[in-house]
């Protein structure tokens, strides 16, 4: 290893992440901060580590579906995949500026599914495992601000329909399939329009939540 | 349909005949005396399991290891690995090292059924009694994993068993390697890892009639199904650099991408140097590597001039901060393309493919942090991919084939695993 570590300062090949993930990069964006061209990259960056290795282990276990992520990752150790997990959550790139204004009744019932649920639909408030800023909390719960309207929409319906799924119990494969159509559309169009600073995730533990969850 | 069904019932019939006859000449029924087995060795046996690369075929995506589960999709239908943990009701529990033998030599089953050569005991079979009791011992001493085994989806005729019986009339002959004595020991080694546990021409040789294998035929061949080109194993690269790669999945030109980057991850890192190297001395001896002549292009000396010109554009913009401008590449890190065979063979699929997919060589204890290729699908054109591939196959005195953006098109939505 040593001779090889010589030989890449010879070449002067950055010996780091950022290097490395050139791949992840190209759809990423260089810190993460997702893309918008013909198809929709995520943005990654910020979202807790624990989230993010989940994510990649999902993607080389075939648990979730894409082509091209499986592949991706498809030879890439757990240490590995962690590292790169911890890069992305530590990225703070800006975000984009919020998107076009939905309608009042749409904007209404998506905030009242964000922070109240729908006890008699067995639907927890998305606040309660995000938290009230949806920031998120560490290791394991994504923020969800700053991403694209119809990716949120997409990934609840990926959900609903088991295309996403993550270890068991897959408490929002069992959200998901709870909500109509009509409340995925009113979240996610209130999620994309809410405006968005930098903030952390919140500390593990630090909320209580309303169900068991094996990994996001 | 109607065609298809009748060439199915002639298939059927021919392979029956070739079944009944079989039986006829070999009735079936030897039994090789069981050894005690505590005299092989579970450390031995592991290495050898990894040799084989059980792993691979036999852990589901997301399973426990050696549990099987592991679709693995034929012409002929779809095959589901076997668990090969020591569960009894649904592992290999209840075999004896003598069940594992048959299985390993003869392609055989505990109950006598014929195995499909997805498992491929058509090269298992050079592996010496000894080898094979040491890999039940390690088979033995692994934790059990209690999951059903999942019923093959083959289709018809291919669905029908005792006809395994005519295939290997026409193409499997059982035998334990035999040492060639006017070749060295290490030769001699690296023949028997290649063509036996190795079995390395299950991608590398180009499969004949019903998916047959002939373990002489190295030079190359497209897997079936994943539609990667496995290159010809004969080689003019040296023997210690050959080693390199196969143990690290990076050597000082090239990198290991698609199915190969499994077979490295799996089972080769996890060998000897002393193994590896021997495995390249005899792959060596087996040619100089040159695939199937590169196809003749129909395209005019001006077009071509024009796909070199775009392509030497993208090239500039693109990759030649990785691979450098020469195409000379860095070493173990990003592969050169100067003289690379990997994108100069015949059938420039895997060239194509990793443009447009990018990906990563395996992580490996030599290699833990590998730098990754990027993805361009998103971002060139099938007819900027055609230049820039037609440029790294035709710069630097390569002497590839030109590709045409019919090609890559074809290449785009083919799945990667």
């Amino acid at each position: 290893m040593s001779v090889w570590c010589g030989l890449a300062h010879a070449q002067q090949v950055p010996d780091t992440l950022e290097q490395r993930l050139a791949a992840c990069a190209a759809c990423h964006g260089k810190n993460g901060e997702g893309l918008k061209a013909n198809e929709y990259y995520p943005r990654i960056a910020g979202k807790p580590a624990g989230y993010l290795f989940n994510q990649l282990v999902n993607f080389r276990e075939h648990r979730r579906q894409s082509p091209a992520m499986n592949y991706i990752v498809a030879f890439l150790s757990d240490d590995y995949l962690r590292d790169i997990a911890r890069h992305y959550a530590m990225q703070a790139p800006a975000f984009p500026p919020p998107q076009q204004q939905p309608s009042s009744e749409v904007r209404a019932r998506g905030e009242a599914l964000m922070k109240r649920g729908d006890a008699p639909r067995k639907i927890p408030a998305c606040t309660a495992c995000h938290g009230e800023r949806l920031t998120g909390m560490a290791p394991a719960i994504p923020g969800l601000l700053g991403l694209e309207v119809n990716y949120i929409a997409a990934q609840m319906g990926a959900w609903r329909n088991g295309l996403r799924r993550a270890q068991a119990p897959d408490c929002m494969a069992n959200i998901a399939s709870r909500l109509e159509p009509g409340d995925i559309e009113a979240l996610a169009a209130w999620l994309a329009i809410q405006p968005v600073k930098l903030p952390d995730p919140l500390p593990a533990g630090s909320l209580k939540l309303p169900m068991e969850c094996g990994g996001t | 349909m109607h065609v298809g069904r009748l060439a199915a019932i002639a298939t059927l019939a021919v392979l029956i005949a070739l079944a009944v006859g079989w039986f006829l000449l070999f009735p079936s029924g030897r039994e090789p005396a069981q050894r005690p087995l505590a005299s092989a060795d579970v450390k031995l046996g592991e290495y050898l399991v990894r040799a084989g690369n059980c792993y691979s075929c036999h852990t589901a995506h997301g399973g426990q290891a050696y549990a099987g589960g592991r679709a693995i999709v034929t012409p002929y239908g779809t095959l589901y690995s076997s668990n090969i943990t020591p569960d009894k009701q649904t592992g290999l529990g209840a075999w004896t090292s003598a069940d594992f033998w048959h299985a390993l030599h003869e392609g055989k089953s505990k109950d006598g059924s014929l195995l499909y050569p997805a498992f491929p005991y058509w090269a298992y079979t050079k592996v010496s009694r000894e080898d094979a009791d040491a890999m039940y011992a390690y088979l033995k001493s692994i934790a059990p994993v209690s999951q059903q085994n999942r019923p093959h989806e083959m289709r018809f005729p291919y669905d029908q068993r005792p006809l395994l019986a005519g295939w290997r009339a026409l193409y499997f002959r059982e035998g334990e390697f035999k040492a060639d004595p006017r070749e060295t020991s290490e030769w001699n080694r690296g023949a028997y890892l290649v063509e036996g546990l190795g079995h390395c021409a299950a991608c590398h040789a180009q499969r004949g009639a019903w998916g047959s294998v002939r373990q002489k035929d190295i030079g190359g061949g497209l897997i079936p199904m994943l539609n990667w080109y496995a290159p010809s194993l004969g080689s003019k690269r040296a023997p210690d650099e050959i080693a390199e790669f196969l143990k690290h999945g990076v050597s000082s030109g090239r990198a290991a991408f698609g199915p190969m980057s499994e077979v490295i991850r799996d089972s080769l890192q996890h060998l000897a140097l002393a193994d590896l190297r021997a495995m390249a001395v005899y792959l060596r001896s087996r040619g100089d590597g040159d695939d199937e002549a590169a196809s003749g292009s129909r395209l005019t000396g001006a077009q071509q001039e024009q796909l070199m010109t775009l392509g030497a554009r993208v090239y500039r913009d693109r990759c030649a901060d990785c691979h450098q401008p020469g195409g000379e590449g860095v070493p173990r890190i990003y592969p050169r393309l100067a003289g690379n065979e990997a994108i100069l063979m015949g059938n420039p699929v895997n060239a194509i493919r990793i443009v447009l997919n990018g990906g990563f060589p395996p992580s490996t204890r030599g290699n833990p942090k590998p730098y990754g290729m990027p993805p361009f699908a998103h971002v060139l054109s099938d007819g900027e991919i055609a230049a820039v591939v037609t440029y790294v196959r035709g710069a630097w005195g390569n002497r590839g084939a030109p590709v045409s953006s019919v090609q890559v098109a074809g290449a785009r939505g083919v799945p990667l695993d």
